[in-house]
């Protein structure tokens, strides 16, 4: 028996068998994959987990694949920092930095659901896959497909930054820049995944590839020696991985391997573009969808697709979903780097000024433990963040000249 | 004429046809005139009030009705409609 029963509609419950599909063809619902519990919880335990290799593949048990893992064998397993300086500054004694900045081959969380979804399109018998991405996701795909030996297309919005163009192109894959946002780029997507027998890993394969996510809470859990922490702050573009967070925690919670389950579920959005922010605030569930203008590239989603189910996460955990300016942002970027030594791109700057601003609303209170998720890189938005960091001190190569610089300033 | 692209879960309905021509004035006509050729189309698409689903997504023109008049976005000859399930991406 596989652990993977099938598909099942998340709205109406028909059920589909576990192939390349991710809508209910009754209510347009979104499929996701439903697993035999019984049959996972005789096999996972803290030791097999502890034992098993230093990825995200040592979740294997709750990831669905059918046979063995061929795709991103290195991702996951990122660094859990104690923020000992930023802690303390936001007056948190117990904060903790999950940093996916550093997640291998392509630096973003996008990795880890990337490593699933080839995985699991291999097994499908899939020869090309594709993506409409924002950035990290073309950049994943990109790097993974060529290593795994796909055909491989991705599709971006023409604007975006220069380090994620060349973060795709280096690999060599088709990369089809739209003009249009995100949003366009998603719906022209959509169609032509109607229309190509290929692998869109985050259409006709989403249920998988969403799954990927996961082990960002189970990375977590382990990592506070098998606790969920009390508060999580968790940037939001389409809401999935808010959403998949919120189902690792539970999934550990119902296998035993965690208990008394209580965290409270943040989202973090850049005010230019806050469709779900702006929904949860009204108490509304429906998300007026709007024209992204925000430096925050990467969460520039104006038609969330799982913004309904974020909003309804946030709510019944007693979670809050806030939005920050794109100033707020960079000196989320720069309290992250002058504090704890990581360079987060522009995502990971709404995290922590949403953090800080959770913080000073008093939120988040000093004893409780808080694990904010930092998705990317900074080295790939430095357009972003190029205007606020100064320039190096000139001089000459001489003592004199050095000494006269020191005290320009210190002056 | 007002082309249609219709998505995968729903060309069940049309004998798998992914375009189809049809008139109508407005969203809410096409969606009409949709539902004489196509039997079923309106149920899948609209909820019991008449709303659009919160899972379909209507364009006009590549434009999102929402930002439009919603069903009463009105149509006019050679515009080209899309209806693409909301989830996707991300």
């Amino acid at each position: 028996m596989s652990k993977i029963k099938g598909l099942v509609c998340k709205e109406c419950k028909k059920t589909y068998p576990a192939e390349a599909v991710h809508v209910c063809e009754f209510c347009f619902g979104p499929l996701e994959v439903a697993y035999n519990y019984d049959q996972i919880h005789t096999k996972i335990s803290k030791e097999k987990i502890l034992n098993g290799p230093l990825s995200l593949w040592r979740y294997e048990d709750l990831l669905p694949i059918e046979s063995t893992p061929t795709v991103g064998l290195h991702t996951g397993f990122t660094p859990m920092v104690h923020a000992k300086n930023l802690g303390p500054k936001l007056g948190l004694d117990y904060l903790y930095i999950k940093n996916d900045s550093v997640n291998p081959p392509t630096l973003s969380f996008k990795d880890r659901v990337v490593a699933v979804a080839l995985t699991r399109a291999k097994e499908l018998g899939f020869d090309t896959v594709a993506c409409a991405s924002t950035g990290n996701l073309a950049n994943s795909v990109s790097a993974n497909a060529a290593e795994a030996n796909f055909k491989c297309f991705v599709f971006i919005p023409s604007d975006l930054e220069s380090g994620k163009i060349l973060g795709n192109l280096v690999y060599n894959p088709r990369v089809v820049a739209v003009e249009g946002n995100y949003d366009d780029v998603n719906r022209l997507c959509s169609e032509i995944a109607g229309e190509y027998p290929w692998a869109f890993v985050n259409i006709n394969l989403r249920p998988y590839y969403s799954e990927g996510s996961k082990t960002l809470a189970y990375e977590t859990a382990e990592a506070l020696n098998w606790r969920a922490p009390d508060h999580v702050v968790v940037p939001i573009a389409s809401g999935s991985l808010l959403t998949k967070i919120y189902k690792g925690f539970h999934e550990f919670e119902r296998l035993g391997l965690i208990s008394d389950l209580t965290t409270q579920i943040h989202g973090a959005q850049a005010l230019g573009c806050s469709p779900v922010a702006t929904a949860f605030k009204k108490k509304s569930d429906f998300i007026q969808p709007v024209k992204p203008d925000t430096i925050a590239k990467s969460l520039a989603i104006g038609n969330p697709a799982d913004g309904f189910y974020a909003i309804k996460i946030a709510q019944e955990t007693d979670g809050i979903i806030e939005s920050v300016t794109d100033e707020e942002i960079i000196g989320g970027i720069k309290l992250l780097a002058e504090n704890e030594g990581i360079f987060t791109e522009t995502a990971g700057g709404v995290t922590v000024a949403v953090l800080k601003k959770l913080a000073t609303q008093g939120v988040l209170k000093k004893g409780a433990s808080v694990v904010a998720y930092i998705t990317g890189n900074g080295l790939k938005t430095q357009e972003a963040i190029a205007p606020a960091v100064g320039a190096p001190s000139l001089i000459q190569p001489n003592l004199a000249s050095f000494q006269q610089t020191l005290k320009k300033e210190r002056q | 004429m007002i082309k249609v692209r219709i998505p995968t879960p729903l060309r069940r309905l049309t004998g798998g046809q992914g375009e189809v021509d049809l008139e109508g004035e407005s969203i809410a006509a096409l969606i009409n005139t949709l539902e004489l050729q196509f039997p079923g189309m309106k149920e899948r698409l609209c909820d019991e009030k008449g709303a659009v689903r919160r899972f379909v997504n209507i364009y006009v023109n590549e434009e999102d009705i929402r930002f439009h008049q919603g069903l009463e976005t009105p149509l006019t000859e050679g515009d080209e409609v899309s209806i693409i399930p909301a989830i996707a991406g991300g």
